[in-house]
């Protein structure tokens, strides 16, 4: 261990810790119970498309064809790979690689901003074809018998507000990582102390789990009758 | 520099790279058989698969298989909440078409 490493994991221990393995297991713990909450705040909205989905099918499926499928499909690949580059930031920040983490941590900024620019065309083109809620909203179903157009406009209603969510978690994600970037830089982590790097990193992850659940339940609705 | 013992586990580069290329083939996999008639079990097919890659993100990428119990109580009544929200919900929602209808 070298001596400036030892300097900063006595630097970075809180008095009201016995070691630095408490501290960050506290610190890991304290990120699962907020996603817990996570967990809970999107729950409420998965149960709402579950209450809508089971009443209103038909429309869900109409809503369904209309998504653009190969987006959907990269961006879930956008995602995975973002958090194999954030798990390896954080194997590296436990190995003391500082430069490392930091590039792997860049990556991952990368992959977060070609998801919302991904997104952002497909929302782009939803408003342009009156898929959003509201006054101007229209729609046409592909084939498939006609269902009533409010029963669509909660399944877009859903859409817009849970990925909206997302991605907004997506933007908070990209806020904390480039926080963590400077925090890096600073030389405030070490492989003695990488708590800031293995809780954006829990949180990152579990961004990238909401979206493999929003995936198929918004993208793949009965695929084998539609386009 | 050897990493010191009281740190977290430092998982294999393989085995995160195998995590990575399982969850790419479960995503085109899901894909593949929403594109294939299975009747009401598309949906099941579709949450299995996504449950399993839910899976490997918490277990390999968020460390859950080597956390302390304490975090694992957590994650597991994340999932204990959740399981009492949608049942209960449905339980209100299912059973009031046995009176009325529901729309």
């Amino acid at each position: 261990m070298a001596t400036s490493d030892i300097q900063i994991a006595e630097h970075a221990l809180q008095h009201h810790f016995a070691d630095m393995e408490q501290q960050r297991e506290t610190a890991s713990f304290g990120m699962w119970a907020f996603l817990l909450t996570e967990v809970m705040f999107f729950g409420g909205m998965f149960c709402a498309y579950l209450v809508y989905r089971a009443a209103y099918y038909q429309a869900f499926v109409q809503g369904s064809q209309r998504m653009d499928l190969l987006a959907g499909a990269v961006n879930t690949a956008v995602l995975i790979c973002s958090s194999l580059t954030m798990a390896l930031a954080v194997r590296a920040a436990k190995m003391g690689k500082s430069k490392t983490v930091v590039t792997f941590l860049l990556i991952t900024i990368l992959f977060a901003f070609a998801f919302l620019v991904i997104k952002g065309f497909e929302y782009h083109g939803h408003w342009v074809d009156h898929q959003f809620p509201g006054p101007n909203f229209h729609f046409e179903p592909l084939k498939g018998p006609a269902v009533d157009p409010l029963h669509t406009e909660i399944f877009f209603s859903l859409y817009w507000v849970m990925t909206g969510l997302h991605a907004l978690h997506v933007i908070v994600g990209i806020m904390l990582i480039t926080w963590l970037v400077t925090v890096i830089l600073r030389g405030r982590v070490s492989a003695h102390y990488y708590n800031p790097v293995d809780t954006v990193g829990l949180y990152w992850h579990f961004v990238d789990l909401v979206w493999i659940y929003l995936f198929p339940l918004f993208y793949l609705i009965s695929k084998q009758h539609g386009s | 520099m050897a990493a010191p013992a009281h740190t977290g586990h430092i998982g294999s580069l393989k085995l995160y790279l195998g995590i990575w290329g399982l969850l790419l083939l479960l995503t085109f996999t899901t894909v593949m058989v929403a594109f294939v008639d299975l009747g009401p079990f598309n949906i099941v097919v579709a949450l299995v698969i996504a449950t399993i890659k839910g899976s490997l993100v918490a277990l390999f990428f968020m460390h859950l298989r080597e956390s302390s119990k304490m975090t694992m109580i957590v994650a597991v009544a994340s999932l204990f909440w959740l399981f009492i929200l949608l049942s209960l919900t449905m339980t209100d929602y299912v059973s009031r078409a046995w009176s009325t209808r529901l729309h």
